[in-house]
């Protein structure tokens, strides 16, 4: 069974429970942040959306919430832990994933759908995928603009911890296909250990042709190995 | 309120209203006694424009209401209509124009945030609003000030909630620059069984307030909408409520809990009029009383008055009733989310509003005479029309023409507008914002529902009744174009002062059109809003009359969505007849500057029947769209746009009467569709043996737009259309 958290104003938590209950065919429940008992599942996402009405910035006050506890328990277990957008935002503020996320660089909310590509498959949500492929997913946040230092971005690229990078229709990450300003093009990061993802776009969006593309799907999928 | 001080200010004796003298008579003579002073309060907000009605009503009665799909007709917060299989839409529309025009940011939030709680207060989840917004000229700073932060708060507020803002449209008109619209509609998916009603019809059933806590803001938000905007309006700031959007989320969450567990008997929420208009419809619309003490409100600051309690329009607030078995599970739920409530009172036999502070009793009063107020009969005349021709000098060439059309502040893509709007939350966004002529959202009960915003307040002030017949002609072609069915509309009146006969006149004949049209398109209007006094008493500007229909399709089968994108080898034919019908034309208006003439008028049988053929021919159409602003040249591009390919087109193919050219590209006649097809004669023979005119005109192809002798290239187009409003407001596409 994965567990979709829900905090006081989460907003794409059902569309998380929707994508893995009803199009991957996961075991899925949507779990109030109070009653979360890590024990119980074989993974875990953190929504998107906001969470608390993002006061302050996004995602810090879910960060404090008990079930923040839980999350870091399973992580270290090893079961996957999936950030997405606000989730992501979460995973920073919670230091399960380093780095922080600013306001975009123009300053500008955007909804949009953007070219995403397959930097490293060595974890857990990407081992099935490509290397080097490129697949179209859409993003929705005002504060998605990745930064870390230098010295965090080299140990980063060591660990191969990116996983996803913004690029253009010929694959490559240039600057006008860079939507919120992230060092590097960044979109989506993983812990060392793999088992931890963190990435703005939101791969529950992109999981069904009638919604634009099935993209992200094979994100979703890699739960089927902890479905049950 | 500033006025209200000045008003006490010139003496004890002074009525602190704005009631006219006759309607103080009417209320002393139906009360037979004098009200107190919060009571007059109470009787002033109920008697306003906004919240009564009392000018339009005579007028309203024109309108179909009754359908077999009708679930809801208005009279409640939202109307509801049957999409099969159990399943039904809630939709209403609502107008936040006079806080939008003070502060555009928590005018344009609060509006979101209000039409959101119409669609809860009837059981069903929300998920998607629409945003019809019109300002003065793009070129203008000011608009572009109110411009930016209507979008940013209509955003900040969505994106928040998590309920997306999947359609919409922008008109910029000079008439809208002291006085902008903003028009909100909200719609949500309920379960028959579990549709929610605003009457309370049991005694001894518990009043619950839920939500925000009461503040001093929007106290008397209802009386300044129910004015003409002048220099004190600034100063009426505080009747400008504050937007909360992370407490609505949670509202959202706990009602969808309740409904779902059948907690709720009854339900209101507090909007114009606040607690007052809540309780005391809640009450009439079940023919019982209501008691309510106000000790037990929760308040933001210390020392408010009962008048100020009954009066504050702040947000996020709704009105539970349910029996005492439920109460504490109802309770449950409240406290789960953190969510401020407390009870608050109770339904009573005795059909009287009660108002206690502790043991004092404030307020009581008949809930009739709250709840239904007196007719207002206005005057109509009709002003003088700019009906002559007008004679515009014939174009030389019209190449560059169409990238100026294009590149219109009326026609240019939207996306930074939508792109602010997370418009695909909730995982049911089919054609997203910018993809296709209406927004198409998969429904719960295995189909789609298709929504599509309408106005044109350009033909309307030249013509009200055609110009309105118009409206809701392409709001029909624009849910078509979707592949989806018509089934209802709710409207949005929002014009000038109704006291000024020619102001009246305009809104009779746009009623009357909405109705002529509504009648022949099988779409009954089941709930709208009527906003008057727009207007500016400093610049001595009236807004052009800005009728906005709302209209609902729904398809059983996901297989008939379409969009405008051409493919490759499609072939391009053109239903419909193109005539010299220039008058009040974006053509016009952009390259001539005037808007004489006489404007498109609408066959109804004609535009039903084409409708009919179009979704009875779907089988055949790889690619869909209407035909309306900027004409068959811009409809033409706009697919070339959307396909990303080239089309070549012979322009003498097009039935027409147009003796011009530029007529011919420019003319915004109705009934027109253009199809791309991989049928081209079975599709034109089908529709002339139904008597539609059609005609096939080119196919699609290459890199170019050839319409006749003239040629564009596809980035050049793309370019015109794509980033003008980026160019005026900034941001990275």
């Amino acid at each position: 069974m994965i567990a979709v958290i829900r905090f006081p104003g989460s907003n794409c938590d059902l569309d998380a429970v929707h994508a893995l209950g009803e199009v991957v065919g996961v075991p899925v429940e949507l779990v109030w942040h109070e009653n979360f008992k890590p024990s119980r599942y074989g993974g875990v996402i953190l929504p998107g959306g906001f969470s608390y009405g993002d006061h302050l910035r996004g995602g810090v006050i879910a960060a404090f919430s008990p079930a923040m506890e839980g999350v870091k328990e399973m992580a270290e277990q090893g079961k996957p832990v999936l950030g997405i957008c606000n989730g992501f935002q979460t995973l920073l503020e919670a230091e399960l994933l380093p780095g922080a996320l600013l306001k975009n660089e123009d300053l500008y909310f955007k909804c949009k759908w953007v070219n995403l590509k397959v930097e490293s498959t060595e974890s857990f949500f990407t081992k099935r995928m490509k290397a080097g492929s490129v697949f179209r997913i859409p993003i929705a946040h005002g504060e998605g603009r990745y930064f870390i230092s230098d010295d965090g971005y080299r140990e980063l690229e060591k660990n191969k911890q990116i996983v996803f990078r913004y690029v253009d229709d010929s694959g490559r990450p240039a600057e006008q296909s860079n939507p919120n300003g992230s060092f590097y093009n960044i979109a989506g990061i993983r812990n060392k250990g793999g088992n931890v993802l963190g990435m703005m776009p939101h791969p529950e969006r992109a999981s069904e042709a009638i919604l634009g593309g099935e993209g992200g799907k094979p994100i979703l999928e890699a739960f089927k190995s902890q479905g049950l | 309120m500033a006025r209200k001080k000045k008003a006490q200010e010139a003496g004890p004796k002074a009525l602190n209203v704005d009631l006219t003298k006759d309607e103080q008579l009417k209320v002393r003579e139906l009360l037979g006694r004098e009200p107190n002073e919060v009571e007059w309060g109470m009787i002033d907000i109920m008697w306003s424009e906004h919240c009564s009605y009392k000018s339009s009503r005579p007028s309203l009665k024109l309108l179909p209401t009754a359908g077999e799909r009708v679930l809801l007709g208005p009279g409640f917060d939202s109307g509801i209509v049957d999409i099969g299989k159990g399943w039904g839409v809630a939709f209403k529309i609502e107008t936040h124009n006079h806080p939008s025009a003070i502060d555009p940011y928590g005018g344009s939030a609060t509006g979101i945030g209000g039409i959101v709680r119409d669609i809860l207060a009837v059981g069903a989840f929300p998920v998607c609003f629409l945003d019809s917004l019109h300002f003065g000229s793009l070129e203008s700073p000011h608009s572009q000030w109110l411009f930016r932060y209507v979008v940013k708060g209509v955003g900040d507020y969505g994106n928040c909630i998590g309920v997306p803002t999947t359609a919409g449209e922008i008109q910029f008109d000079e008439s809208f620059e002291r006085n902008c619209l903003v028009n909100v509609a909200c719609a949500g998916f309920v379960k028959h069984d579990e549709i929610v009603k605003g009457d309370a019809k049991d005694v001894g059933d518990i009043l619950i307030l839920v939500g925000g806590s009461t503040g001093r803001d929007g106290v008397h938000g209802v009386t300044f909408a129910s004015r003409n905007l002048d220099e004190a309006s600034e100063e009426d700031r505080p009747a400008v409520q504050i937007p909360d959007p992370f407490t609505k989320k949670l509202i959202i969450d706990a009602c969808s809990e309740a409904y779902g567990a059948k907690l709720v008997k009854a339900m209101k929420d507090l909007g114009g009029g606040g607690l007052t208009c809540a309780s005391s419809e809640m009450a009439h619309k079940g023919k019982k009383g209501a008691r309510i003490d106000i000790s037990k409100v929760m308040v933001r600051e210390k020392g408010m008055s009962p008048y100020d309690m009954l009066l504050s329009e702040s947000q996020e607030r709704m009105l539970f009733s349910t029996d005492k078995a439920r109460l504490n599970s109802l309770l449950a739920i409240f406290k789960k989310y953190s969510l401020p409530h407390a009870v608050i009172g109770e339904i009573t036999g005795d059909r009287n509003l009660t108002v206690v502070n502790g043991k004092e009793q404030i307020v009581c009063l008949p809930t009739h005479i709250l709840a239904e107020v007196p007719v207002v009969e206005r005057a109509k005349k009709e002003p003088k029309r700019e009906k002559e021709h007008a004679s515009v000098p014939e174009p030389k060439g019209i190449e560059p023409l169409l990238l100026k059309m294009l590149s219109s502040e009326n026609i240019c893509s939207r996306r930074w507008v939508y792109q602010q709007y997370d418009h695909e939350v909730g995982d049911r966004s089919a054609i997203k914002a910018g993809n296709g002529d209406a927004s198409v959202m998969l429904a719960p009960n295995g189909g789609a529902v298709a929504f599509t915003s309408d106005s044109n307040s350009t033909h309307c002030h030249v013509d009200p009744y055609e110009g309105s017949v118009g409206v809701i002609a392409e709001a029909l072609r624009n849910i078509t174009a979707s592949g989806a069915r018509a089934i209802s509309i709710v409207d949005n009146l929002s014009f000038g002062n109704p006291e000024k006969p020619e102001v009246f006149w305009s809104f009779h004949e746009s009623v009357r059109g909405i109705a002529d049209a509504a009648k022949a398109f099988e779409t009954p209007c089941v709930g709208g809003n009527v906003s008057f006094y727009n207007e500016d008493d400093v610049t001595k500007l009236a807004i052009k009359p800005a009728p906005v229909i709302v209209m609902l399709g729904m398809m059983e089968d996901r297989g008939d969505m379409r969009t405008p994108a051409l493919a490759e080898g499609d072939s391009i034919v053109v239903l419909g007849l193109t005539k010299p019908e220039m008058g009040g034309s974006e053509y016009h208006r952009v390259v001539h500057r005037t808007l004489a003439g006489e404007v498109p008028k609408v066959d109804l049988k004609l535009e039903k029947k084409t409708a009919d053929f179009v979704l009875s021919n779907l089988d055949k159409i790889s690619a869909l769209h209407d035909c309306s602003k900027g004409g068959l040249l811009v409809a033409l591009a706009e697919m070339c746009i959307s396909g990303k390919i080239g089309a070549e087109t012979d322009s003498s193919k097009v039935l027409s009467k147009c003796k011009r050219f530029d007529e011919l590209a420019f003319s915004e006649s109705h009934g027109r569709y253009i199809i791309g097809t991989k049928e081209p004669e079975r599709l034109v023979a089908e529709a002339k043996k139904k008597g539609i005119d059609a005609a096939v005109i080119g196919k699609a192809s290459g890199g170019k737009f050839v319409f006749g002798s003239y040629s564009w290239g596809l980035e050049d187009l793309f370019d015109s259309w794509e980033f003008s409003m980026w160019k005026v407001m900034g941001g990275k596409p």
